[in-house]
């Protein structure tokens, strides 16, 4: 096994642990750990594919900024209440056979055929970083999806002010 | 790099309407924090104003029409089509809302702005060429329509609607985006045509391209309220204020269905033969739990959910014939199902009053005898919705059979008559109760239908039967429209 296959196996395990931790553990504040394991592992995953950019903002972002503000709003929940709740419904039986099945139907896809890129699709060696590549993507070819984006993000703001601001009586 | 990627004026030009919807969005935002506590209404005809320029730009675009953007967005004739219904759909709704907004003393310009971001992500849908901009077109449409369902924030059943509508809706999209992955893996292209080109050499492992369109369609199904991903739908409309209702049931759902149509028309052509046998099943159990379900409720919001639900088998029905002529009914079949499902709203919401207490059936008894007017209005609207002749509805029904049939799907056809004699049921149970029944106590201090619901109900009523008299109005673009861009 070569170093490349045996990391990817380890981020991956790394990924599907943390997040069956996130599911399935009471305490929210372990699942949000488990969570950022989960993140971790993508973000491995991310560094062996050569993409240090986004594994540097999976790191910075989800893990130092987006998890934080999750710890602390649990923190402000009350958890006492919340361990005391019934955790799973009665279709989780029927949830997790459709759930291996579905796994056992993509794995069955996956081994059978090896899935390679078009012949059309050629990879060209990236010139400079890859950093710079994806900013060159993200503001020529993808510019208006990206400018798009911040329309998404003000209706989130508007949405969240609304929710959180002041009820009236 | 190539310095030469600035945008140019036609490029600008295909892309106004949207353009146009954010800025006056944005502007009624600040106008709402400007106005301090002065009556907000103004801000609804801001919007009216910025909706009917958006159309107008719309419509001016379609005479130049091409790709804009790098091939982000694509303007053809059945994006415009699309643009100028959903434009409608934000135009109708805010003529409904305004009143029973300040009545419930909830009237804000965030109201009006989150309105017109919800029509620029329906818009963006409508024209979108590329994967990523469908899904950012569904998300803006998306998470506007989540925070209006819960915009009454002290009515607990606006609470509840919200959360399950956001908590499904996040889900449903999480799926859409897999599927996008995995074509993106596949073809190594999000563009819709590339995508199409690369399927076409049947090079890539058709299982697998299969697998990728289904779980797009998990995500497409949702938002159009498709069985088996139907059950958000009557609680989130019965739960939302009564013209957010009429909004979610309209306009992201033709939004939703010209995504499909495009999606699946362009990209997935090649497999037809994979995702047609899945529709045909679809659109059967969209159309019969939508009706056999509405047959029970007593509630009308709900009742009309599950008639939406039913709406949307058709369509889907019209979707399956995979043909022009089934391009063309599915245009023609939303523009007349969102007049009359609106139109039928707007009768709600002035019935359902302040706190929506009288939304049962049996609270419109005996309303012929106290407010004629609104009683006319909602008998065109439910003919319409039953299908009668000389109707908008009629005309739908016949166009999405007519393709069913033309494509050889007969036992489609039949079934989904049988199911429109099922319907007629439910519907004309509405029509007995106002005719035949004596007045209750919800008909005793009826409130003075206010001028924007008069003309939200004139223009839906009148539309409808123009569509069912002169069909030709709209059928003949949508005809000549309906073999897409590619």
């Amino acid at each position: 096994m070569s170093g490349d296959t045996f990391f990817f196996y380890a981020f991956s395990a790394l990924a599907l642990l943390g997040g069956l931790g996130t599911v399935l553990l009471r305490n929210a504040v372990h699942c949000a750990l488990a969570l950022m394991t989960s993140l971790l592992g993508v973000a491995g995953l991310y560094l062996l594919q050569g993409a240090e950019f986004l594994f540097a903002v999976q790191i910075v972002l989800y893990i130092g900024g987006i998890m934080v503000l999750f710890l602390f709003v649990i923190m402000l929940v009350n958890l006492d209440q919340a361990s005391k709740l019934q955790q799973f419904g009665r279709q989780t039986p029927i949830a997790l056979v459709v759930a291996l099945a579905a796994v056992a139907a993509i794995f069955s896809m996956l081994s059978k055929s090896a899935v390679l890129l078009p012949a059309s699709v050629s990879l060209t060696p990236l010139t400079g970083g890859n950093t710079e590549t994806v900013a060159n993507v993200l503001f020529t070819d993808y510019l208006l999806p990206f400018e798009l984006v911040s329309i998404l993000l003000l209706v989130a703001v508007v949405g969240s002010v609304m929710m959180a601001g002041k009820r009236t009586e | 790099m190539p310095a030469n990627f600035m945008p140019s004026a036609a490029e600008y030009f295909r892309f106004a309407p949207e353009i146009i919807l954010t800025i006056v969005g944005t502007l009624v935002m600040i106008l709402e924090a400007m106005t301090g506590d002065r009556d907000k209404s103004s801000l609804g005809y801001v919007s009216l104003l910025g909706l009917a320029a958006a159309m107008a730009a719309a419509v001016a675009a379609n005479n130049d029409p091409g790709l804009a953007f790098q091939s982000m967005i694509i303007v053809d004739g059945f994006a415009t089509f699309f643009r100028v219904l959903v434009l409608g759909v934000g135009m109708l709704t805010i003529l409904v809302s305004t009143n029973y907004l300040s009545e419930a003393k909830a009237n804000s310009g965030d109201f009006y702005a989150l309105i017109l971001f919800s029509v620029v992500g329906q818009s963006l849908m409508a024209c979108a060429n590329e994967l990523i901009m469908i899904f950012i077109g569904i998300e803006i449409s998306s998470i506007a329509s989540y925070i209006l369902a819960g915009y009454l924030r002290d009515d607990r059943r606006n609470n509840e609607s919200a959360l399950k509508y956001f908590l499904m809706g996040s889900f449903a999209t999480a799926f859409l985006l897999y599927g996008v992955a995995w074509i993106y893996g596949l073809t190594g292209s999000t563009n819709l045509g590339e995508i199409r080109t690369v399927l076409s050499h049947g090079t890539a492992p058709t299982a697998m391209v299969g697998i990728s369109a289904a779980l797009m369609l998990v995500g497409l199904a949702f938002k159009v309220s498709a069985a088996p991903f139907q059950v958000w739908a009557p609680d989130v409309y019965q739960g939302s204020s009564a013209p957010i209702s009429a909004f979610m049931s309209a306009g992201p759902k033709a939004a939703a269905f010209a995504v499909m149509v495009r999606v699946f028309y362009t990209s997935f052509d090649s497999i037809s033969n994979q995702w047609e046998p899945v529709f045909w099943i679809m659109s059967l159990a969209t159309m019969v739990i939508g009706n056999f379900a509405a047959l029970q409720q007593r509630n009308i919001k709900r009742m009309l959910a599950y008639s939406s639900i039913a709406h949307a088998g058709y369509v889907m029905v019209a979707v399956t014939s995979h043909s022009a002529v089934g391009t063309a009914a599915v245009m023609f079949y939303l523009a007349s199902y969102c007049l009359m499902n609106i139109g039928a709203f707007a009768v709600v919401t002035w019935m359902a009053r302040d706190g929506e207490k009288f939304v049962e059936v049996d609270d419109f008894s005996g309303l012929a005898q106290k407010q004629p007017f609104v009683t006319a209005i909602l008998t065109v609207l439910i003919l319409s919705l039953v299908g009668v002749p000389l109707t908008g509805g009629f005309f739908g029904k016949f166009l999405v059979f007519k393709a069913a049939i033309d494509s050889h799907l007969m036992w489609l056809a039949i079934l989904g008559l049988l199911n429109s004699a099922v319907a007629a049921y439910y519907y004309l149970r509405v029509l007995v109760v106002m005719y035949f029944r004596e007045p209750g106590a919800s008909t005793v201090n009826l409130p003075p239908v206010a001028g924007t619901l008069r003309v939200a109900m004139l223009v839906t009523t009148l539309g409808t039967i123009a569509l069912g008299i002169f069909p030709g109005l709209i059928l003949g673009f949508a005809t000549q429209s309906s073999t897409l861009g590619k």
